[in-house]
């Protein structure tokens, strides 16, 4: 008798609503509405039609002022960059800008594949460079900056001209010339749903066979004697105990087996830093600090990344604490080479803790 | 015994060879690294160039360049000289005196002498450790559960400890009321909890032209299993009213720097398999696998599993995220891209005997592996110990469970002469792992992602394991 109406209300709903919405009362104080202001904060994603795109502008000029100060220290003045990620441009042709084809993807000899080769959606860059960009600081390039680079990079790629304002009432104009728009396909077996067409058919057919099923096995490719050691020690690598070890591969081939008559002992862990007591917690706070303010996005603690190692800066800057203090504070360039390092923004405290920690030889 | 023999053989050659290097105290030296780094970047094509050329040749010396077998590495159970071993006969400290009490270690760890254990990177294949990889150590682990802090790692843009009151889950877009949830809320709803495979989409890249690096680490490695616990994602959708017809696509974004969007199929969702999952092994996702939230798609490659989860849209159209749009496409030989390739096809590898793990001596071996498919549940795995010539039938453990790993075995007896290992896996929809051939011919070598070839492992005469590959 309760239930009567229930039912004339359910399908009352279903038939007014054309979109099926299915909205569950399951679970009731779980969850609430999001306001307009939070979606708004978040809700941040661009397609590639555009919808999600505010509208705004940028110049390739102001593109180009933005790109120096925020992006070139990794991904190069031109964005060839190969240093810290692949290069973003680079193997486009004015003949692929009219045909959506890249050519030089065919070509098996062309030595990689830059972004602006492989990607077919302009939308593709305004939202990856909205919300991810500077790597080191994401999220907090204003949208005219963001239609700014993208302008900028587009124009590096030959796709608009120098004097090219991009807006979202053009953006579907450059869109139509886009070096590889035409270079996607959909047709395989590994997407899981039916939405883009496709097939069903993965592309490979094995069989199961059980003998003679081929001719006799030729090695066609193996790891190269130099390489033996390029992971290091790979009896570090395995446990102690089994029914197999790991190859001692500081050894050269053919000679393992005396090893050692002692068992192998457990390698530290690669990461564990085992340095003198006295100094462990300054340098932990230091490692701290170098990690908040991403110091080593780009200087390695004994290699060269995009800047120095902090061990040559060491070796160059013995004992000069404010020196390297002032340089961190106000950044550089033409010291160790063309990339700039920008101005760092944290407390001269901590500069000096850093300064004092590299000026000292900078141990781990 | 003969044993005696040959170990004082082999010290003699040693000594006179005069070859024996100290064993390095770090994993790599900062010279290493630069080495690597270098050829690097002088190019992968030189140094697979120059595997080629030197293939034919030293294959055979690979071969046939027989050390003595590793009687003296193996901890040995020799027939006693004194009556006895003294580790028998001689009662250890343990034995002898009182252990340390409960809770020395609030939060348990490994044994100090599993510290070879580590999930690792691979040595000049990122320059920067907040983009990058680490990969588990497969080599070393039983059965199918990846322990958390083995799991294998990668970051876009680093990783984060996100405290969990403070982290929101919001859902907007084709939906009837857009929706916000706070941890406790999700964690309200009812759970489920499920074993699957996650694998990154790249796994075994690096071997897509040739071999290229040693150890089954490197090369499947990307590789890991666990009990996910969390909410199916269709039940949130449904308290946010979505429109499950029309609203085909499902973007999923994470709330770290590196923001990381993914777009998903309604229809992948509205079949109860995509979670929003808060659990790992029992407990709280470790923050390197996206903690406090992330969402797992059993059978999609890891990329789609978006680490700390903050928000999905339901929308009518795919979004071509950069890493479905410029990263994770596949390089076909035609120079056109397959985009929107997310599952992880059927696969499978040895990871005992591989690449450089050294067999103690010829006699009984338990030949074990993984094998696992994006599509359903392992149907069966074959081993060949011949380079894919002739094939036995291994056997499932159990459980053999939809989209996780499942382990397999087969009993060998090595009589000490080379032999090159694989295992071929067919899932329940009777699709058979590839061999290399089949899947070059198909896309060529320059794909990257997606490579689920057969593995083979040349096991020597010397005992020593190699990753290679047959032609």
């Amino acid at each position: 008798m309760f239930k009567f109406p229930k039912i004339v209300l359910t399908i009352a709903i279903g038939l007014s609503l054309a979109s099926a919405f299915a909205q569950s009362t399951k679970y009731p104080g779980v969850g609430r509405d999001a306001t307009p202001k939070e979606i708004a904060a978040w809700d941040i994603d661009v397609r590639p039609d555009f919808k999600g795109l505010p509208a705004g502008s940028g110049s390739v000029a102001k593109g180009q002022d933005v790109w120096e100060a925020k992006c070139a220290q990794c991904h190069g003045i031109f964005g060839e960059s190969n240093e810290v990620f692949s290069p973003l441009i680079g193997g486009t042709t004015a003949e692929d800008i009219k045909t959506g084809r890249v050519a030089n993807l065919t070509r098996t000899d062309f030595p990689g594949r830059t972004t602006i080769m492989k990607v077919a959606t302009v939308s593709t860059l305004w939202d990856y460079i909205n919300r991810a960009m500077p790597w080191t600081s994401p999220k907090t390039l204003t949208t005219e900056e963001v239609y700014a680079v993208t302008g900028f990079l587009l124009n590096l790629a030959g796709v608009v001209p120098d004097d090219f304002v991009l807006s979202n009432k053009n953006i579907a104009e450059v869109q139509k010339r886009m070096p590889n728009r035409n270079g996607m396909t959909t047709a395989h077996a590994m997407w899981p749903g039916k939405e883009f067409g496709g097939t069903s058919k993965p592309d490979t057919q094995n069989v199961i066979c059980m003998k003679d099923c081929v001719p006799e096995a030729k090695v066609a490719s193996f790891l190269p004697d130099f390489a033996r050691n390029a992971h290091g020690n790979l009896s570090e690598q395995n446990r102690l105990v089994g029914q197999q070890k790991g190859a001692d591969t500081t050894k050269p081939e053919g000679s393992t087996g005396k090893a050692s008559t002692s068992a192998p002992v457990p390698s530290p862990a690669p990461a564990a830093p085992a340095k003198a007591a006295d100094g462990k917690a300054d340098n932990k706070a230091v490692m701290a600090l170098l990690s908040k303010n991403v110091c080593t996005a780009c200087h390695g603690i004994d290699k060269k990344i995009v800047g120095p190692g902090f061990n040559d800066i060491a070796k160059k800057y013995p004992g000069k604490v404010d020196y390297i203090a002032g340089k961190i504070k106000s950044g550089g360039a033409g010291v160790w080479g063309a990339i700039p390092m920008p101005a760092q923004n944290l407390s001269d405290a901590d500069a000096k803790l850093i300064a004092e920690w590299i000026a000292n030889g900078s141990q781990k | 015994m003969a044993k005696a023999d040959q170990g004082d053989q082999v010290k003699s050659q040693f000594n006179s060879s005069g070859r024996v290097q100290k064993a390095p105290e770090n994993f790599l030296s900062p010279a290493d690294v630069k080495t690597v780094f270098a050829e690097g970047k002088q190019g992968r094509r030189d140094f697979i160039r120059r595997a080629f050329a030197a293939a034919s040749t030293a294959t055979a010396a690979g071969v046939a360049a027989v050390a003595t077998p590793h009687a003296a590495w193996a901890q040995g159970n020799p027939i006693p000289t004194e009556g006895g071993d003294p580790h028998i006969l001689n009662l250890p400290a343990h034995a002898t005196g009182l252990g340390q009490g409960v809770a020395t270690e609030g939060y348990g760890k490994p044994s100090k002498f599993e510290s070879n254990l580590q999930r690792r990177q691979s040595p000049g294949l990122t320059q920067t450790t907040q983009a990058s990889v680490s990969f588990a150590p497969l080599q070393s682990l039983f059965g199918i559960v990846t322990p958390s802090g083995l799991h294998f790692e990668r970051h876009h843009q680093g990783w984060w400890d996100i405290d969990p009151s403070k982290h929101r889950f919001m859902i907007n877009g084709m939906v009837k009321n857009p929706k916000v949830f706070t941890m406790d809320e999700i964690m309200r709803l009812p759970s489920v909890s499920r074993f699957h495979f996650i694998e990154c989409g790249a796994n075994t890249a690096v071997d897509w032209g040739n071999v290229a690096v040693p150890t089954v680490q490197y090369t499947h490695g990307m590789l890991s299993c666990s009990e996910f616990t969390g909410v199916p994602l269709i039940t949130l959708l449904e308290l946010a009213g979505a429109d499950l017809k029309n609203g085909k696509f499902v973007l999923a974004e994470g709330g770290d720097g590196s923001a990381m969007t993914r777009t998903i199929p309604m229809s992948l969702i509205t079949s109860g398999e995509v979670l929003v999952a808060y659990g790992q092994n029992g407990e709280m996702l470790r923050p390197e696998n996206g903690y406090p939230l992330r969402l797992v798609v059993p059978g999609i490659q890891g990329v789609s599993w978006v680490k700390y989860l903050r928000r999905v849209e339901v929308g009518d159209q795919p979004y071509a995220t950069k890493d479905e749009a410029i990263h994770y496409i596949d390089l076909q030989p035609n120079g056109l891209h397959r985009q929107y390739s997310s599952i992880q096809e059927c696969k499978s590898v040895v990871t005992t005997p591989s690449g450089g793990q050294v067999l103690l001596d010829k006699g009984f071996y338990n030949i074990t592996g993984l094998a696992w498919s994006g599509k359903g549940k392992i149907k069966r795995v074959d081993v060949s110990v011949d380079g894919g010539r002739n094939w036995r039938q291994a056997r499932l453990e159990t459980p053999v469970l939809s989209k996780a790993l499942t382990r397999f075995n087969l009993d060998w007896v090595w009589d000490g002469k080379p032999a090159i290992i694989q295992s071929r896996a067919q899932d329940e929809t009777g699709y058979v792992q590839p061999m290399y051939k089949q899947l070059r011919d198909v896309r060529g070598t320059r794909s990257i992602y997606h490579n689920n070839a057969i593995q083979s492992w040349l096991v020597q005469e010397n005992g020593e394991v190699k990753n290679v590959q047959v032609s």
